[in-house]
């Protein structure tokens, strides 16, 4: 199959889980399951990411501005914009794409496989829409938080790198308080938003169609977060050109 | 009943079935029978909708399936249960809320009503607290007698099993027979499966059909299956060489009793 296939098939999936849920309240209750596993199941790595990267944001530009006429306040003014424009959800879209989009994918694809998928067709359920739209509406609310709080840390670990370096908190609080952009935030939240989207409907149709057996399922997996990752950062690009 | 009218499947260019027409007649196991590539799995999958037919129509009670509305055909599958050949259970939930799922989905009963009824499913399938159990908990037996539970939880018109021995010991299999056995002639269902298990066909083939190649080369019921006439059906089973050499020597002896020798 080509890709402009793949991208039908895809789109024709998504047209499927638009329709009217045979009993709402099986669909909220398999939603709040969604945003359980996807949010405090990768709260914790996404976290530690982001402190991590912050830090490394606030290092690396210290390490830039030494012997230099720009004043260190700039080290927070800088991470901050870093870590809300583009750290922050990007990241955390590549980390989700690692961690939710494979386990989606891993979890559909076995689910078609051992024949869950047909067994819930008969019962005549509709499976494009019970098994993918509650994967879409809890990212798409659950990611934009994990992203807030990445964000958070991630100024926050900017912040203990600078005191580690010996540059006074004040100085890191400083620059964090300078030429704040408001809308640097929705462009954030606006980000997470699309990455959501785009992570949880492309593993969602990796495993969905998936076929064979474990090495396809396998495959399904790698190749939900390979393309879902690509579709991130491209995604990214169209963004910051539209919004920016 | 369910009529089965020149069905015919292809994928791509290979044909799989080729115009089959029979019926599965109500209050009876309807077997199917044939060798491994014969088609049934692909034959049960045109009858509950899981594949599209080619050509042909499967026609539940006079209603044609096979020129259904989405909508009409989601009503009439609150009427099938299938028992899968691998079980089909879902991982993530318990037993009891595996079988409680259809109930959960297209019903409008109590919690209380709903227990009761999985409670029920459950000791029909002789199956005693196991409610709280994962499938991955469970021995192959029990996950085909759980995925029966859930197959007869909405009471079903029509049950459909795709190799329900598949993988157990004869004795579990003989068990799961009995079972579905019971179950077709106590609620009066119209049940079909698929199986390669001749213990099956000679205990509850009510009626038989055997799939050579996508055709049907042979039907009639377990009483009339050894005496058929024909080759293919003869070679599909007394496959051994074991069994081939007994009945030769069944047919001999028979034959000199016959002649008095």
């Amino acid at each position: 199959m080509n890709p402009i296939e793949h991208f039908g098939k895809y789109l024709m999936l998504l047209g499927r889980t638009i329709s009217r849920p045979e009993k709402f309240s099986m669909y909220w209750k398999e939603c709040f399951r969604q945003m359980n596993e996807i949010g405090l199941g990768s709260l914790v790595l996404i976290s530690v990411i982001a402190m991590f990267i912050g830090a490394v944001t606030a290092v690396q530009f210290a390490y830039q501005l030494q012997d230099s006429f720009i004043p260190q306040y700039y080290i927070g003014f800088i991470v901050r914009d870093t870590v809300i424009i583009e750290m922050a959800p990007t990241l955390s879209g590549l980390v989700l794409c690692g961690k939710v989009g494979s386990s989606i994918a891993t979890e559909l694809g076995t689910m078609r496989i051992s024949e869950q998928i047909d067994a819930l067709e008969i019962m005549g359920v509709n499976t494009a829409s019970y098994l993918v739209l509650p994967k879409i509406i809890a990212a798409i609310f659950i990611v934009p938080f994990l992203t807030i709080i990445a964000a958070a840390l991630g100024i926050g670990g900017g912040m203990l790198a600078t005191i580690a370096t010996g540059i006074a908190p004040d100085t890191y609080i400083r620059g964090l308080h300078s030429w704040f952009v408001p809308f640097n935030v929705t462009l954030m939240l606006v980000k997470s938003v699309v990455f959501a989207f785009i992570i949880t409907s492309i593993a969602c149709y990796k495993g969905y169609y998936a076929s064979g057996g474990a090495l396809e399922i396998g495959k399904a997996s790698t190749s939900a977060v390979v393309v879902a990752s690509i579709a991130v950062i491209a995604s990214d690009y169209f963004i910051a050109e539209l919004l920016l | 009943m369910i009529e089965i009218k020149e069905v015919r499947k292809s994928f791509g260019d290979k044909e799989v079935l080729r115009g089959v027409s029979t019926v599965m007649e109500p209050g009876k196991a309807n077997l199917v029978i044939g060798k491994s590539g014969s088609g049934k799995t692909v034959f049960l999958k045109c009858m509950v909708g899981l594949f599209e037919v080619t050509s042909g129509s499967v026609v539940y009670d006079g209603r044609d399936f096979s020129r259904m509305s989405k909508k009409e055909r989601t009503k009439i599958r609150t009427e099938i249960g299938m028992l899968f050949q691998g079980g089909a259970l879902f991982d993530s939930m318990t037993v009891e809320e595996n079988i409680m799922f259809p109930l959960n989905m297209f019903t409008n009963m109590t919690s209380g009503e709903k227990q009761k009824r999985v409670d029920f499913c459950l000791d029909r399938v002789d199956l005693k607290g196991v409610n709280d159990r994962y499938p991955s908990e469970t021995s192959g037996g029990m996950q085909k007698r759980i995925g029966i539970a859930r197959a007869i939880v909405l009471n079903p018109k029509y049950l459909f099993c795709d190799e329900p021995n598949s993988g157990l010991d004869p004795r579990t299999s003989i068990l799961i027979d009995e079972l579905l056995s019971d179950i077709t002639k106590e609620y009066k269902m119209t049940t079909i499966i698929n199986t390669h298990d001749m213990n099956s066909v000679m205990e509850m083939g009510d009626k038989v059909i055997f799939l050579h190649f996508g055709e049907k080369e042979w039907e009639g019921t377990n009483k009339e299956i050894l005496n058929s006439g024909n080759d293919e059906l003869n070679d599909f089973i007394f496959a051994s060489k074991f069994l081939k050499e007994l009945r030769k020597g069944v047919q001999g002896s028979y034959g000199k009793d016959l002649a008095g020798g």
